[in-house]
């Protein structure tokens, strides 16, 4: 018995399922499975590939050939994958082939809250969905098991909640994939041109048939009888909440929830007085119920938006009961706390560019990851995003659109590898003019510090090749390739200059390790000489936490401090200088 | 209203990177090694740049929800002072508050844009009865290291609760490097006489 997250149980579970071959992009929350999974090579290849789209593609590939695979990413990342999702599912497998997706309900580290249920019905594929971390882990094998045994790829949905809360899990032995590795000659099996495809999509169709079927009689669905006045229909995280909100009403608990287990709804529907659905987001389940013609109430008590909790759901059975709401217990001192939100780290890297933009009057395109904590104040330097990639394709939209300011495009190396490049090659292609920044820290920082092909490493931990943004740009036809260290505030601003005045694109580099990764101090630490100090709090404006400016006179944390020397460069009064080293 | 017994949880509020990981590892292995059912919630991602985050943990016969509902918290344990405010409406009537006296200034402090509060103890005192308010790093740094403040509060705030010392002792030694051991112990030890 162990105390599993449910990330840290998915990894076990696919250790336990015989898996082989896992690959994946890091995104929160689902980041941890892989780094988890990593623990048990060389049983397990995994890999951090460049993308969702190319770590799907790899898995589906290797569960062709007759090995388990599986594939992790956050829910948006599944739109970059949606494109062989939906393909594999004509196709089909061989070996075991899971996706494990993670949503992200309440929106805590992503840009969206998308449902990905939809994906697995719009794909016509079994969804599961784990509700702790017990299942994540039993669902994992659960999911390589009904794969197998119906050559089909199968999608385990996870939430922040179920990922990242940790409950007590029983471990088993590995049970080792007996299939002989190797892709079957085939082609109308793998090769899904019109006149197979044909064939491959009725498969499909009888597919789902069966699957319904199996989905009636899993072990992952089940029936609590308890009072039979009200029935709740709930899967995931929410069962967990409705069993302390509603503990006395029978329940219908699916794990196995797509195809939708029709009959077992039907025999739960018709034995209870009133039927409630509870899920966390979309009316996944509600819809498809009520088209069954089936009376049921959900959503016009349960929110559709933000994620469900034991405080939600109290509201949502007082008010279906017709009582009144229980009222928030007011914040003491409310109007006197001040909001503490997530800013760049001291002596992040990024701060240097961000700082060096606000001296210009341009638009900022960014993208995702810790830089987009530069929108925020005091630095105020995104002014827009849309996804991964977009940071570099929008400058050139902007441009394009005939904005008259100079369009600048921010990404990180994580993202430029991940689908910047594309949007470079348009760029040069389509004879744009932005200006684009890779602010490049080298790592995946956001999501905890992960490798990619920038690095020189790979998950495994071996050296790899480190390829280079520099020669990527220079291939994609830039023509205007520097690069900058982010620390050097004059060197900055020297080639902003530069390149923000030339009518043609430029691609910046803007190369200076995360600290928080590198585990080092970027330079000794700065102190404000207090005497010297003007109270012009010029260094209070790049926004680092190390520097409190809650007084007049700005001090330095010195426990805090990086020593990057930004805040120095920005004090024109040389009231900062470096704290010289206890020996 | 549940059949599932009583429920013991537990919120601990801080900012990210302050180490409330590890004080929630360690409290959710003493409650299994007591012999309870037992689910946390920990925060990952953007939050984790300096924002505001909390841990929670719940243990019992049998545990459904990792999160801990309003007002239903026995112990409150702040690794930031104000974060004990921000995070009150978690705390059940009655229930026990630990603070740790530090100060850390958000931006929007920085920045001018807000004030950090005056008077932060008195405040607390008005708001919360029970409380143990403390500087739990000047203990560490006696016992050895400012870092081993989160399990000094965990000391603390381990009087507020019904697992024996023996589990609590176990949790340590099985949640730390071994040559960590015994200063974490001590600062067990430090943290629960500040109560
Ligand atoms: S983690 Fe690294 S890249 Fe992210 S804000 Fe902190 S220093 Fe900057
Ligand atoms: S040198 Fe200045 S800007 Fe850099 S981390 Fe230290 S206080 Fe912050």
């Amino acid at each position: 018995m162990q105390i599993l997250s449910g990330n840290e149980a998915f990894a076990r579970g696919v250790y336990e399922a015989g898996v082989t071959v896992a690959c994946g992009y890091p995104g929160t929350p689902s980041t941890e499975i892989l780094e988890n999974a990593v623990k048990f090579k060389p049983a397990i290849y995994c890999e951090w590939s460049p993308n969702e789209k190319v770590a799907f593609e790899v898995a589906a590939a290797a569960a062709c050939a007759g090995a388990r695979a599986i594939v992790t990413m956050k829910h948006v990342g599944l739109n970059v994958a949606a494109d062989p999702l939906m393909t594999l599912s004509y196709l089909g497998v061989e070996g075991g082939f899971v996706a494990i997706v993670a949503d992200d309900p309440g929106m805590h580290s992503s840009q969206n809250e998308q449902d990905t249920r939809n994906y697995a019905r719009f794909a016509k594929i079994p969804l599961l969905e784990p509700s702790d971390s017990q299942e994540a882990k039993d669902f994992l094998k659960l999911g390589i098991e009904i794969s197998e045994k119906y050559k089909t790829p199968v999608i385990v949905r996870t939430t922040t909640r179920v990922s990242h809360s940790r409950s007590i899990v029983e471990l088993a032995e590995r049970v080792e994939n007996t299939r002989t590795i190797g892709l079957e000659k085939n082609p109308p099996r793998w090769v899904p041109v019109p006149q197979w495809a044909r064939v491959m999509r009725r498969t499909v169709e009888d597919r789902l048939g069966k699957l319904r079927a199996d989905a009636c009689s899993s072990p992952a669905n089940r029936i609590e009888w308890r009072d039979k006045s009200l029935g709740i229909i709930t899967a995931s995280i929410a069962y967990q909440y409705v069993r302390e909100v509603w503990p006395e009403a029978s329940a219908l608990k699916l794990g196995f929830s797509y195809p939708y287990p029709d009959d077992l709804i039907r025999q739960f529907a018709g034995s209870v007085q009133k039927v409630l659905i509870v899920e966390e987001l979309d009316d996944f389940l509600e819809e498809h119920i009520k088209a069954m013609g089936i009376a049921c109430v959900g959503k016009q008590f349960v929110p559709n938006i933000g994620e469900l909790s034991v405080t939600t759901l109290q509201a949502s059975r007082a008010k279906m009961e017709g009582r009144e709401v229980p009222a928030e217990t007011p914040t003491p001192f409310a109007d006197e706390l001040p909001a503490r939100p997530p800013v760049l780290c001291p002596g992040c890297p990024h701060r240097g560019v961000f700082a060096a933009l606000g001296k210009y009057d341009v638009i900022v395109t960014g993208d995702i990851g810790c830089y987009s904590l530069g929108a925020f104040k005091p630095l105020n330097r995104l002014d827009i995003i849309l996804c991964m990639g977009g940071g570099i394709s929008m400058a050139h939209g902007l441009d394009k659109a005939g904005d008259k300011r100079t369009i600048v495009g921010i990404v990180g190396d994580s993202t430029f590898f991940h689908s910047g490049v594309t949007g470079l090659m348009d760029i040069a292609y389509n004879k744009g003019c932005s200006k684009i920044i890779v602010v490049d820290n080298r790592t995946t920082a956001m999501t905890g510090h992960q490798d990619h092909p920038g690095t020189g490493q790979t998950l495994m931990g071996e050296p790899t090749v480190t390829i280079s943004i520099e020669e990527i740009g220079r291939a994609c036809g830039f023509k205007r390739v520097r690069t900058i260290n982010p620390y050097n505030t004059n060197e900055t601003l020297e080639v902003l200059n530069e390149e923000l005045s030339v009518k043609e694109p430029s691609l910046i580099v803007s190369r200076g390790g995360c600290p928080l990764h590198e585990k080092k101090k970027v330079g000794p630490v700065r102190r404000i000489n207090q005497d010297l100090c003007k109270a012009c709090r010029a260094c209070v404006r790049i926004g680092c936490p190390a520097i409190d400016g809650g007084q007049k006179k700005p001090f330095i944390n010195e426990f805090l401090c990086n020593g990057c020397s930004l805040c120095q460069q920005m004090c024109a009064f040389g009231a900062i200088s470096a704290v010289e080293e206890k020996l | 209203m549940s059949d599932n017994g009583a429920i013991e949880s537990v919120v601990l509020a801080g900012v990210g990177g302050q180490g409330i990981l590890l004080a929630s590892e360690i409290l959710a292995k003493a409650a299994m090694i007591a012999g309870n059912d037992v689910k946390t919630n920990e925060v990952h991602g953007m939050a984790q740049r300096g924002g505001s985050v909390i841990g929670q943990i719940r243990y019992g016969k049998k545990v459904y929800s990792p999160l801990v509902a309003r007002g239903t918290a026995r112990v409150l344990c702040a690794l930031e002072q104000i974060e004990a405010l921000r995070y009150a409406e978690y705390l059940a009537p009655g229930g026990l508050v630990v603070v740790n006296s530090q100060t850390i200034t958000p931006v929007t402090v920085s920045m001018g844009a807000a004030k950090y509060p005056k008077d932060v103890e008195a405040k607390l005192r008005s708001v919360f009865p029970r409380l143990i308010y403390f500087d739990a790093g000047k203990r560490a740094v006696e016992v050895g290291d400012i870092r081993a403040a989160n399990v000094v509060l965990l000391g603390a705030l381990s009087t507020g609760l019904d697992l024996p010392m023996e589990a609590w002792k176990r949790a340590i030694e099985d949640s730390v490097k071994p040559k960590f051991r015994e200063m974490n112990l001590k600062a067990f030890d430090i943290g629960r006489s500040c109560a």
